[in-house]
């Protein structure tokens, strides 16, 4: 496969597995936590919201 | 004096105007940003040659670079909606500023630590107190000064003027990013990509790395757009159209 002989090759990266592997795991959770952060911001805007909506029409 | 701006602007700086054209964007942003980043992280790991001196560490190029353009394009972007806010009053702007200051603080934490990383193997250290890692570390701090004075206001529109102001401050320290490889004596090797010339590396190796900026850009995208809708939703809570918005979800 492509530049390795091998998947295990290609999971330890010559002697440079962990900092390689390390490296896109961070970008995977700075990307993951950006997508969970705006989603869970929009389910609290929305919650937050309706809930006024309601209590407004309890009022009038 | 007055200078005129294109009818464009001043739509997308109607924030219903925005909310609507955004939401017809953002399903082709994110297709974009998913292929791409696919695409560049398979390429970069998997097919992509080895340095002949610094092996697959190397690799690490493809998710550093386009974090490090990606916070000093975002902080630009940042200052500069800033500075529209200010000159034309116009509430859009501060709404973009607001919403580029969070996604630019964790890609500047990408950019820092992903650099570190790729700084043990090559240099024997995590860090050191060199020009340009100082000067990304600023960045991040300034990411973070801009987040916290705009939380510190009660009134939105003190807390926007305040942060533009600071942002615009902190735009000094972009060139400084830039430069710093050329005006001090630096670890940091130069730059990967430049405009005037070819890149130093065969395409194999420098095409991921394009495939993976362009995918971070597209990923930028989305966030900062989503993260805009919700804000104007919040700041325009009382208008008829939001009141729609919130009765059919």
């Amino acid at each position: 496969m492509g530049h390795f002989a091998t998947f295990a090759d290609f999971l330890q990266m010559g002697k440079h597995g962990l900092y390689v592997w390390l490296s896109y795991g961070i970008a995977f959770g700075i990307f993951a936590y950006n997508i969970v952060s705006v989603a869970l911001a929009k389910r609290q805007f929305f919650n937050k919201a309706k809930r006024q909506a309601r209590r407004e029409e309890i009022k009038s | 004096m007055k200078i005129k701006l294109p009818q464009w602007f001043y739509q997308l700086a109607s924030p219903r105007w925005f909310y609507e054209f955004s939401g017809k964007l953002l399903p082709w942003f994110s297709i974009a940003a998913f292929i791409l980043l696919m695409t560049g992280s398979v390429w970069g790991l998997a097919f992509a040659p080895e340095d002949y001196q610094q092996g697959n560490s190397f690799r690490i190029i493809y998710v550093h670079v386009p974090a490090s353009i990606l916070a000093q394009s975002c902080y630009m972007l940042m200052a500069i909606a800033g500075a529209i806010g200010l000159i034309w009053k116009i509430k859009m702007a501060h709404v973009v500023a607001k919403s580029c200051a969070s996604f630019g603080a964790s890609i500047a934490i990408m950019s820092l630590a992903t650099g570190a990383i790729w700084g043990k193997p090559t240099w024997g250290a995590w860090w050191v107190w060199d020009a340009r890692l100082t000067a990304m570390l600023v960045l991040f701090f300034l990411y973070v000064g801009v987040i916290a004075l705009h939380s510190a206001f009660e009134n939105t529109q003190s807390a926007d003027k305040a942060s533009a102001i600071l942002s615009l401050v902190g735009l000094v320290n972009i060139p400084i990013i830039k430069y710093s490889v050329e005006w001090w004596n630096t670890l940091h090797q130069g730059a990967t990509f430049k405009v005037t010339e070819k890149p130093a590396m065969p395409p194999e190796m420098w095409i991921p790395l394009l495939i993976m900026v362009l995918g971070f850009y597209c990923f930028f995208a989305v966030i900062l757009m989503q993260r805009a809708r919700i804000e104007v939703l919040q700041r325009e809570k009382k208008a008829g159209w939001v009141q729609e918005i919130i009765k059919q979800n």
